[in-house]
């Protein structure tokens, strides 16, 4: 048996850090010359299962801005993300998100 | 001039090579898979000699060909150890990956009558892929793409100049096989979106 005894809650902890989901990481994909547009928006559709119009608004934004932030989530998810964009030959980084 | 449609019964992705067509791109395929299993995956550096033979795991700094820099990219621009660590854990994956889609390619050209070395005129190969084995052609036409593009300095906007080139510059040619490929590659993005 046990009771639950009076704790100090930490001043500093909010409760959105506690349930905000632990996503600090992000993929970025960049702006090569040589990929084709709808070769990346293939790429985005079918190995994150986006919608088209997602995947072109993404692509879109590869081609004019010079990258897009294409996912976001651990870091050991982003870690496979930017392991599969290599596999198919995009350019892909990734970075704690600020 | 070659492309790929999906077959409306069977579901397969099917093309029509010229002989030539077809030996070049086992060609350009087998040169591929040359350059990712010949610069070795291992690490290069002046550790313990006995360290380092113990060390089974893969290369930590980028390779030194410009088209192995660009199909293994450093995946962390802002720490160098994690980039470290990340390489070492994925590149020799991807090497095969990358070099067993290429092989793919070869295999499946074979498969369909392009002999091991082509003497006759008027051969034609036809193709016809799965949904598995297309998605790799089509990984490898990106490598494929990539690696001559970083041999031919390929820019962005860069059409012009291509075009100035004289028909015999050996270098026009090679861009020429490049848009080949490129073509390859949309005819084939467009047969496995429909």
């Amino acid at each position: 048996m046990s009771a639950p005894s009076p704790v100090e809650v930490e001043p500093t902890t909010t409760p959105d850090e506690l349930l905000s989901p632990a996503t600090p990481w992000v993929t970025i994909v960049w702006n090569d010359p040589v990929n084709l547009m709808s070769y990346v928006a293939y790429v985005f559709r079918s190995y994150f299962g986006y919608s088209k119009k997602k995947a072109e608004k993404l692509m879109m934004q590869v081609h004019e801005e010079g990258r897009s932030v294409v996912s976001a989530g651990s870091r050991e998810e982003m870690e496979r993300d930017v392991q599969a964009m290599h596999e198919y030959g995009l350019w892909a980084t990734m970075q704690k998100d600020d | 001039m070659s492309a790929f449609a999906r077959h409306r019964r069977s579901k397969r992705v099917i093309a029509t090579f010229t002989g030539f067509e077809a030996d070049l791109l086992r060609s350009l395929a087998s040169q591929l898979v040359e350059l990712l299993r010949n610069e070795a995956a291992v690490p290069d550096d002046d550790r313990d000699p006995l360290e380092a033979m113990m060390d089974f795991s893969g290369p930590t700094t980028a390779p030194d060909d410009p088209v192995l820099a660009r199909l293994f990219p450093t995946a962390y621009t802002e720490d160098e150890e994690a980039a470290g660590e990340f390489r070492r854990f994925t590149e020799g994956a991807l090497r095969d990956s990358k070099a067993s889609a290429a092989c793919s390619i070869i295999d499946t050209l074979e498969e369909a009558g392009l002999p091991p070395e082509l003497d006759e005129d008027g051969l034609m190969i036809d193709v016809e892929l799965e949904h598995d084995v297309a998605t790799r052609w089509l990984r490898s036409f990106a490598d494929l793409r990539l690696a001559l593009a970083t041999r031919l300095d390929v820019e962005e906007g860069d059409e012009d100049y291509w075009l100035s080139l004289p028909e015999d510059d050996p270098r026009s040619q090679a861009h020429d096989i490049y848009e080949w490929v490129g073509y390859l590659q949309e005819t084939l993005v467009d047969a496995l979106s429909h």
